[in-house]
């Protein structure tokens, strides 16, 4: 039996007097394609943002390959991580945002190659080279000298893509990264994660609204609600057969608003 | 009938005087912006209380009582300065204050999600502020500097009061030898204006270039 690449003991997180996450449990499996669906505020973006550092737990453990994520052994015991037990275990870890977050000031290429020239020590030809590899992956390398404002959201999207694959992590977190694009931008977006999710072994967990996908992308779909997880399963039982009541209300008022299953 | 040519080059030896202070006065101002401005908001207390006493000494007392403690009262202890360097030294400080809450508010200005990427990313700290939130914040900086480069430049003329022979200084001696007051003081004024431009042009000059290709940012 194969170890678990991610698994999440109980945490509990809360912003203010707000329990976004509850005592929360999960597992999940090298190579494994999660999709994290639910209401706003289920807490399923906070748990691609814990999981990216992005946020502290207030309690619980997390491990990444069996090492644990906020924790670390000293003189026998555990305490909490410093910085440069987390820059080791980012390295792990890549995400991509909503809202891109490119950086304005650089053109594409520059974007790629900030990271690996800058954590990895990669020497600016290795890099570049790298990075035309990936943006031609994503469908980019002709704007490779291009500035973010220049591009349209379905671009950007595809450059931070890139960005964050440039950096090899072996688990990767989409945080509703079709959310904010125009309707007909969605697919070109969608099309090289489908890429990737065939072509590589990367872990990834998906946070999406984008239900029709999320349904031929995954292995497993959780669906989150009150910071819990309220039910989970093959994508055909969620979405075709849901049991609990909170999983078929929530899934019929996306079906109203017009998204495809 | 006075012949002016004589005079004249005595301001402007002068106005040479005022370009030294503006442009060394300014180097320095804009070094101490950026050590007390990332002093403000760096993850040590000790340093965000050294750089808030600096910030608030330095704008809450008057630049010509610096300039005077600087030229009069240092050498008590041990230090003697020149005019120039003493001039140099209390503009820089001074204006140096005002600069470095500019530069911490422009860095505060740059969105949170940059910072966040700078982490997904396994920036250090350090990179992401040199490599990520620097060059954007220093656009945002560019216009006050520019207001701060000329607020400096006019502050100037105080260092003639520790008789550095500034054109300030200049034109009120051609004004004592001559009885005239209007052309020494017209032609300084002139002079003063015509400085202030160039730092004007300059810094948008600067700022349109920085600019090019970030319409995402600031157009």
């Amino acid at each position: 039996m194969a170890e678990p690449i991610i698994a999440i003991d109980g945490i509990t997180k809360s912003f203010g007097a707000f329990k976004v996450l509850d005592k929360l449990s999960l597992q999940v499996m090298p190579g494994e394609k999660l999709a994290l669906i639910g209401p706003s505020g289920s807490g399923k973006t906070t748990i691609l943002r814990i999981l990216m550092t992005l946020e502290r737990i207030d309690s619980g453990h997390i491990r990444i390959e069996g090492e644990e994520l906020y924790h670390m052994p000293k003189n026998g015991s555990l305490v909490a991580a410093d910085e440069r037990h987390l820059t080791r275990m980012r390295q792990k870890i890549g995400m991509v945002f909503q809202l891109f977050n490119l950086f304005p000031h650089m053109c594409v290429l520059d974007n790629v190659t900030l990271a690996p020239r800058l954590t990895k020590g990669t020497p600016r030809e290795a890099a570049e080279k790298r990075a035309m590899d990936l943006l031609d992956m994503v469908g980019m390398s002709a704007k490779a000298k291009a500035m973010p404002a220049q591009l349209s959201g379905g671009q950007k999207q595809r450059v931070a893509i890139a960005r964050a694959l440039a950096l090899s992590p072996k688990i990767m977190l989409f945080d509703e990264v079709t959310s904010a694009l125009d309707p007909e931008l969605v697919e070109e977006v969608l099309n090289v994660m489908r890429k990737l999710a065939s072509e590589t072994d990367m872990t990834m967990l998906l946070v999406t609204h984008e239900m029709g996908f999320a349904h031929d992308f995954a292995d497993r779909v959780l669906f989150f609600d009150r910071g819990r997880i309220v039910e989970e399963g093959k994508p055909d039982e969620i979405f075709r057969n849901p049991k609990q009541e909170r999983t078929q209300t929530f899934l019929r008022k996306i079906i109203a608003a017009g998204h495809r299953v | 009938m006075t012949d002016w040519s004589g005079y004249l080059s005595l301001i402007l030896q002068g106005a040479v005087v005022t370009v030294q202070l503006t442009v060394m006065g300014s180097i320095l101002a804009l070094l101490m912006a950026f050590i007390a401005g990332l002093g403000r908001i760096a993850p040590f207390a000790v340093l965000r209380w050294l750089a808030t006493a600096y910030i608030e000494f330095f704008r809450g007392t008057s630049i010509f009582v610096q300039l005077f403690f600087a030229y009069f009262v240092l050498p008590f202890a041990g230090f003697t300065l020149t005019p120039l360097q003493a001039g140099v030294l209390a503009l820089g400080l001074n204006v140096g204050a005002y600069a470095a809450e500019v530069v911490r508010g422009a860095i505060l200005s740059v969105g949170k999600e940059q910072y966040e990427a700078c982490i997904a990313l396994n920036l250090s700290r350090w990179q992401c502020m040199r490599r990520v939130i620097l060059p954007q914040a220093l656009l945002v900086m560019l216009p006050t500097f520019g207001n701060n480069a000329i607020e400096l430049l006019k502050a100037t003329s105080v260092v003639s009061l520790i008789s550095l022979a500034d054109m300030t200084f200049q034109a009120n001696i051609v004004r004592s030898q001559t009885g005239n007051t209007l052309i020494p003081f017209a032609t300084i004024l002139a002079l003063y204006f015509f400085f202030a431009m160039i730092i004007a042009f300059a810094m948008r000059a600067l700022e349109r270039r920085m600019a090019r290709g970030l319409d995402g940012v600031r157009a």
